[in-house]
C-alpha cells in the first residue's frame, strides 16, 4: 500500500494542526487509579481561568482542529465543565470527553443528551467490580454502571465504554464486548503506559506476551472495537491492526495539561516532554514551533530496530512507554512482541527510571461514597 | 440528513460538499471531518481537495472533473468522489 506509507510519511513530518488534540481540563479527580497517567488527585491552583480555557477553545477552532479529547483529573469536577464544553460545541468543535461517570446524575445525563457533536467515554478497568476496583477504587464500578444507566434512559445514544488493558482485565475480553452490547455502546480499549502513576504498577499489570498476542487477534477480528491506535506495537505480529499505526506524539498529538503546559502526548506528561505554554504566545505557536515538536518531526532513527523486519509494523512502538521504563528512544518498545524489549531492559546495567513530574497525587487513599 | 449510505454515486448528477464536514488545508491536500459520522478522511492530492470545495459551482460531478482535472485522470477522480460519496462527504443537491 504505497499511498498508505506515504501518507503516514507526511503524518510523521507532522500536521498543521493536530488530529487528536487531548486537554486534561484539572488535576482534581474525586478517584484515585493506580495507572493514573497524569498523577491525578489534588486540584492545582495555577489551572486554566474559565476565561482562558474559552480563548483556548476559540483558538482550536480557529486552528480548524475538528474535535478535542477532554480528560483530567475528573472534568466534570470544574465548575464550568459545562459552559466550556458548550462553548466548543458552538463553534463547532466536537467534544469527545472522558470521565469516570461519578458526576453523571440523571440530570446531568439529560443535558449531555441535549448537546450535538459531544462524544463520551466512561471508564471501567474490570468486567466486574471486584476487578475494576481493584484499580479504581471501591465504589467505582458501580458509579460507573449508574452513569451508564442513566445516558441510556436519557437516550443520549452510543457512547464508549473505555478499558485500559491489565493482565486482569485482558482475560475479559468477551465480557466487554457483551456489556458494551447490553448498552449499545461502542468498545474502546487503550494501553496500559507506565506513564503517571502508572509506572508504580506497569511492571504487575502490563500484559504477557501471550496475552498481548490473544488481544492482536481479538482486535484483527474486531475492526469495530476502538483503540486510539493504542496497540500499533502489536501490529508487528502480522497484518497490521486498523488504524495510523505510528507514534503521533508531537505531529498528530499532543496533550495540553490543567495548567496550559503543552506536552507531545497524553502519555509523557514529563519535563523532557514539554513543548511550551500556552499562555505565552498561544497554543498554536508552540504546536508550529517548539524545538521538541520540530524534532519529533524529523526522520527517525530506528536504533536497535533497523535490523528487525518488523520496523516498518511497528516503528519501534511507543515513546512514552520506553522512556518510563528506562528505555532509550533508540530501544525497542518493551513489551515488542519479539521479546526483545525485555532482553534489551534486562541488559541494563543501571536503569534509570525517570521520576513522574508533575505529580497531583493526594496524599490519603480515596473512597467515595455511593450516592 | 441529506445523504445515507445507500447513496449511489452519479457522476451526472449535482454534487456538494455536505455541511456536516470540515475541511482543513493539508501539505499533502486536505483533512476531511465529517461531525455526524465522526469520520476522518484523507484527501490526498490538491486537485481533489479543488474538485471537493468547488463541485457545487457545476451541474454534475462530471463537468467539475472535466473542468478542474486533466483529461486523461477523469477515471480516477470518478472512483475518488464514488468513496467520497459513500463516506457521506459528499452529498446529493
Amino acid at each position: 500500500m504505497g499511498a498508505e506509507s506515504s501518507l503516514r510519511d507526511r503524518f510523521e513530518r507532522g500536521l498543521a494542526a493536530p488530529i487528536c488534540l487531548t486537554w486534561e481540563l484539572t488535576y482534581a479527580c474525586n478517584l484515585a487509579c493506580t495507572h493514573c497517567l497524569s498523577s491525578s488527585g489534588r486540584r492545582d491552583p495555577n489551572e486554566l481561568s474559565t476565561r482562558e480555557a474559552k480563548s483556548l477553545i476559540d483558538e482550536i477552532a480557529a486552528m480548524q482542529i475538528f474535535y478535542i479529547n477532554i480528560g483530567g483529573g475528573e472534568p466534570m469536577i470544574r465548575r464550568d465543565f459545562f459552559e466550556l464544553i458548550e462553548h466548543a460545541v458552538d463553534q463547532h468543535v466536537g467534544v469527545k470527553f472522558s470521565t469516570n461517570g461519578t458526576r453523571i446524575d440523571e440530570a446531568a445525563a439529560r443535558r449531555l443528551a441535549s448537546i450535538d457533536y459531544l462524544d463520551i467515554q466512561i471508564s471501567i478497568d474490570g468486567a466486574d467490580a471486584a476487578t475494576s476496583d481493584r484499580i479504581r477504587g471501591a465504589g467505582s464500578y458501580d458509579s460507573a454502571r449508574r452513569a451508564m444507566d442513566n445516558l441510556k434512559a436519557a437516550d443520549f445514544g452510543q457512547f464508549k465504554i473505555s478499558v485500559v488493558m491489565t493482565r486482569e482485565s485482558i482475560e475479559q475480553l468477551d465480557e466487554f464486548e457483551k456489556l458494551a452490547a447490553h448498552y449499545g455502546a461502542e468498545l474502546r480499549l487503550t494501553r496500559l503506559r507506565p506513564s503517571g502513576r502508572g509506572v508504580d504498577v506497569w511492571q504487575e499489570l502490563h500484559p504477557t506476551l501471550e496475552q498481548n498476542r490473544r488481544l492482536y487477534r481479538w482486535l484483527l477480528e474486531r475492526p469495530n472495537v476502538l483503540t486510539g491506535d493504542s496497540f500499533f506495537h502489536l501490529s508487528a505480529l502480522g497484518e497490521p491492526l486498523s488504524g495510523l499505526n505510528l507514534c503521533g506524539a508531537g505531529r498528530v498529538v499532543c496533550l495540553i495539561d490543567p495548567v496550559g503546559e503543552v506536552y507531545a502526548c497524553p502519555f509523557v506528561i514529563h519535563d523532557e516532554f514539554r513543548a511550551g505554554n500556552v499562555r505565552a504566545a498561544g497554543f498554536q505557536d508552540v504546536w508550529q514551533n517548539s524545538e521538541l515538536f520540530r524534532s519529533l518531526r524529523e526522520p527517525g532513527n530506528a536504533g536497535a530496530c533497523a535490523s528487525c523486519g518488523s520496523f516498518d509494523a511497528c516503528r519501534g512502538g511507543c515513546m512514552a512507554a520506553k522512556f518510563f521504563t528506562g528505555l532509550e528512544m533508540s530501544d525497542p518498545d518493551p513489551e515488542c512482541v519479539f521479546g526483545h524489549g525485555e532482553s534489551a531492559l534486562a541488559a541494563k546495567k543501571v536503569l534509570l527510571r525517570p521520576t513522574p513530574s508533575p505529580d497531583h497525587s493526594r496524599r490519603i487513599p480515596v473512597s467515595i461514597s455511593s450516592r | 440528513m441529506t445523504t445515507s449510505s445507500a447513496v449511489t454515486f452519479d457522476a451526472t448528477a449535482p454534487w456538494q460538499l455536505n455541511e456536516q464536514v470540515s475541511l482543513r488545508d493539508e501539505s499533502f491536500g486536505a483533512l476531511a471531518y465529517h461531525h455526524g459520522t465522526r469520520r476522518l478522511v484523507f484527501l490526498k492530492s490538491r486537485e481533489l481537495v479543488d474538485v471537493v470545495r468547488r463541485v457545487a459551482e457545476f451541474e454534475s460531478a462530471d463537468a467539475a472533473i472535466d473542468a478542474l482535472v486533466p483529461a486523461d485522470q477523469h477515471a480516477r477522480y470518478v472512483s475518488a468522489l464514488t468513496s467520497l460519496v459513500r463516506s457521506e462527504i459528499l452529498c446529493g443537491r
